[in-house]
Parts: structure tokens; sequence; C-alpha cells
């Protein structure tokens, strides 16, 4: 076998090794997509429910909470960033990241100091290698995470927004996490948990058509609320990193998936190159047999004479 | 035909139950309460505890409830909590294995927990 086939085989091979590779995990990220939207969708109700209750005190009761008023003049906000633990899915890490500096600009720029939560290795490794200060950060649970996550990361988030700004506390508290619209589209977005802006969500319910009724409250509309919006924070902390790990999983199968369609691609070049090299070395072998045969046809008519 | 309210019980990453019901009593921070059809609307802090839902079949449904609230509203009750626990699910030698490990390891949480898990088999 000539020097040049044997090169072009041994690259298909390599290559035909990774497709397995990559077609494998493509099956596997698909079918964590459904199990993770599965997940989703079970975590709804109770995020509904408890978002119904949580305008229901707001709006129907004149309490004042911290957790529900402005600051007249914000200081500090929490960001937490929710990217990925693994690699290999495409730009879904790096688009979180984008969108968290986006919004670490925009409150710069209005005069708040920024402070830092991660979840996933992989924006604490951008974070790391910057040595920029991050508050605090989570890892290892980010492709399948359950409640008790949420729980340990709202617990020094809700800490932090108890707490004074001048005391090292913050004012408002921002999640960035890729939300999951489609299999095809997932959207890094950047959402402002705390203080609550109750037009918003009070808007969200005249559209649905919902007149809250007047609610008796046990034992008060102040501790109905004050044990409501922790839980609440969870929540919706949780539903981010529900939304996050089936859009990683969607974003890794669209990498895989066009890494495994390369690599057919480059198998197919690959193959017609290796087969001209063959045909080339044939024509070759033959033109050298046939030349060597007239040769000594010629030699032989030659001495016959 | 007796009047019925429409029971929801949610834990956080899943809907356990859900159906009519005539009666159901929880605890709230300030005391065991029922409700019936037609309850004025309420909002309550539950504490840990055994939840019990009288179904309109007449049976009886037992659910240990760690922490939540209970809302109610248009004939609709709520039960949200962040771990529910149907009775029937309850593993009792679990919960017991539970309940002394939790006690050795004077771990006050756990054994709280355990204790409201053996609560709710007992009530059933």
């Amino acid at each position: 076998m000539g020097a040049q086939l044997r090169v072009y085989k041994r690259r298909i091979q390599a290559v035909t090794a990774t497709k397995k590779i990559t077609k494998a995990m493509e099956m596997i990220a698909a079918s964590r997509i459904v199990k993770a939207q599965r997940k989703v969708a079970a975590s709804k109700p109770y995020a509904t429910e408890l978002t119904r209750a949580v305008t229901a005190v707001a709006t129907g009761s004149n309490a004042k909470h911290p957790l529900t008023t402005e600051v007249e003049a914000p200081t500090r906000a929490a960001v937490l960033l929710v990217t990925s633990d693994r690699g290999l899915a495409g730009g879904y890490s790096s688009n979180a990241i984008k969108a968290a500096e986006r919004l670490r600009e925009r409150l710069a720029s209005e005069g708040k100091e920024v402070d830092t939560y991660i979840v996933g290795r992989k924006g604490v490794a951008y974070y790391g290698f910057r040595e920029r200060k991050v508050e605090d950060s989570w890892t290892g649970f980010t492709d399948n995470p359950a409640y008790a996550d949420a729980k340990r990361i709202a617990a020094p988030l809700i800490a932090a927004i108890q707490k004074d700004s001048a005391e090292g506390g913050v004012d408002e508290l921002h999640i960035v996490f890729t939300e999951f619209v489609s299999m095809m589209t997932q959207n890094a977005v950047d959402d402002r948990m705390l203080p609550l802006s109750l037009d918003e969500v009070a808007e969200e319910s005249a559209r649905k058509g919902e007149i809250l009724p007047l609610f008796d409250f046990e034992p008060s509309a102040e501790d109905v609320l004050d044990a409501l919006l922790p839980r609440y924070v969870e929540s919706r902390i949780y539903n981010a990193l529900l939304q996050a790990a089936a859009s990683e999983h969607a974003a890794r199968r669209r990498a895989m998936k066009s890494a495994t369609d390369n690599a057919g691609d480059l198998i197919k070049s690959l193959s017609r190159l290796a087969n001209a090299a063959r045909q080339a070395e044939i024509t070759q072998e033959i033109s050298e047999i046939v030349g060597g045969a007239s040769a000594l046809a010629d030699a032989t008519a030659g001495s016959d004479k | 035909m007796a009047a019925e309210l429409h029971v929801e019980l949610v834990a956080a990453d899943r809907s356990v139950w859900s159906g009519e019901a005539t009666l159901v009593v929880a605890r709230t921070t300030s005391g065991d309460i029922g409700i019936m059809p037609g309850h004025q609307p309420l909002l309550g802090v539950l504490e840990s505890g055994p939840v019990t839902i009288r179904t309109s079949e007449g049976g009886t449904v037992i659910a240990a409830v760690h922490g939540g609230f209970i809302s109610f509203a248009d004939n609709k009750l709520s039960l949200l909590a962040e771990i529910v626990e149907l009775a029937d699910e309850i593993d009792v030698q679990r919960a017991e294995r539970a309940l002394e490990r939790a006690k050795a390891e004077t771990d006050a949480a756990a054994e709280r927990r355990a204790e409201i898990r053996l609560r709710a088999v007992a009530v059933r």
C-alpha cells in the first residue's frame, strides 16, 4: 500500500471513532432533554400556585416588606449566573456568561456594585481565570438539579438581601440563566427576582382575567409574606436551574449533531481522496508493468535479429 | 350530594394528589384548621405535620407535609410544600430507622421529619 493511501486510511479511522463518540453523546443528550423537560413541567404547579399566593398577599394587603419595596437609591446588586459543569455544548455557557457581562455593565452604569454568584464549573473557570471576585459558587449538579440544590443556592442570596447594603448586603437580586423555549431555541436571559415588581405580577394575573379574592391571612399578612418570599425565591431559582439544565442538554445535542454531521462529511471527502489515491497507485502499477513488458519485448525483439 | 372543594396537594417538584374533598384539616402556625366548602378565602403558613383530606368518595387521604402554605379561594384549596409524602407512600420501617439515626446523630431537623412521617402513618 502506498504511503498516501495509508495516511488517508488512518485519518478515516480516527474520524470514524470520533463520530461514534459524538453520535452517542447526541443520543444521550436527546434522551435527557425529554427528562429535563418533564421535570420543568412537574415543577410548574408549585411555581404557579406560589406566584398566585405571593400576588395575593402583595396586592391584597398593605404590608410593606423589604423584599417587595424598592430602595430609593440601590447601591449593590447580586447576580446569580447559571452555567454548565461540562463543555461540549456549543455556545451554551459562553452565551450565559455574555448575558451576565451585559447585565453587569448595565448595573454598573446605573451606579450599582455587583456581587457575583455562580452555578456551574464553566462560569467558575471563566471568573477564576480572570481573577474576578466571586461571592459564592456551586458546582456538580447542573445537568440534573434537585430542589435541595436550589435551597442551598437561595440561602446566602436571601441572607444577603435581608442585610443592609451598608453592611455588605444587596438591594437587588438578578438571575442570568438560559431559558428553554423549544428544542431549537434557547435564550440566555436576565431577570430581576427581587425586589418583586408587583405591577408586573398584577398585570400578568389581570391578563388571565383572574380576580383575586380578599384573603384572610393566617397568622398575619406580614408573617405570611415573610414565609412566602424565601420559598418564592427558591422556587424561581429551582425553575431557572431546571430550564438551564434542559437548555444545556438541547445545546449539547445540537453541538454533537453538527459534530457528527461534520465527521460524516469529513469521512466522505477523505474516502474520495483515498479512492483517488488507490486508483492513481493502480494506474501507476499498470503503466509500470506495461512499460516493463514493452521494454522486455523490445529487448528480445532486438536480440532475435 | 354534599358540597365539594377541589384540592391540589403540590410538592416543589411534583403534583402529589388532586381531587374533590369535603373536609381538609391542616395545621397552621396558629393551630389546626379545618376547611369545608365555601370557606372564606384564606392564606396561611403551614406547620410541619399531617394533613387529612376527606375525599368526596368517603375515603381519607393523609399526607405528611414539611412546612409550606395553604391557600383557599373560589372553592379551590392549594396545599404547597417543599416536601409532601402520602401516608401510603411512607415506609414505616425506613422512617423508624431514620428516626433512630437522627436521634443518634442529634440531627433535630431530620428527627422532626421522621417523627412527622410516623405520625402521618399512625393517623392512617
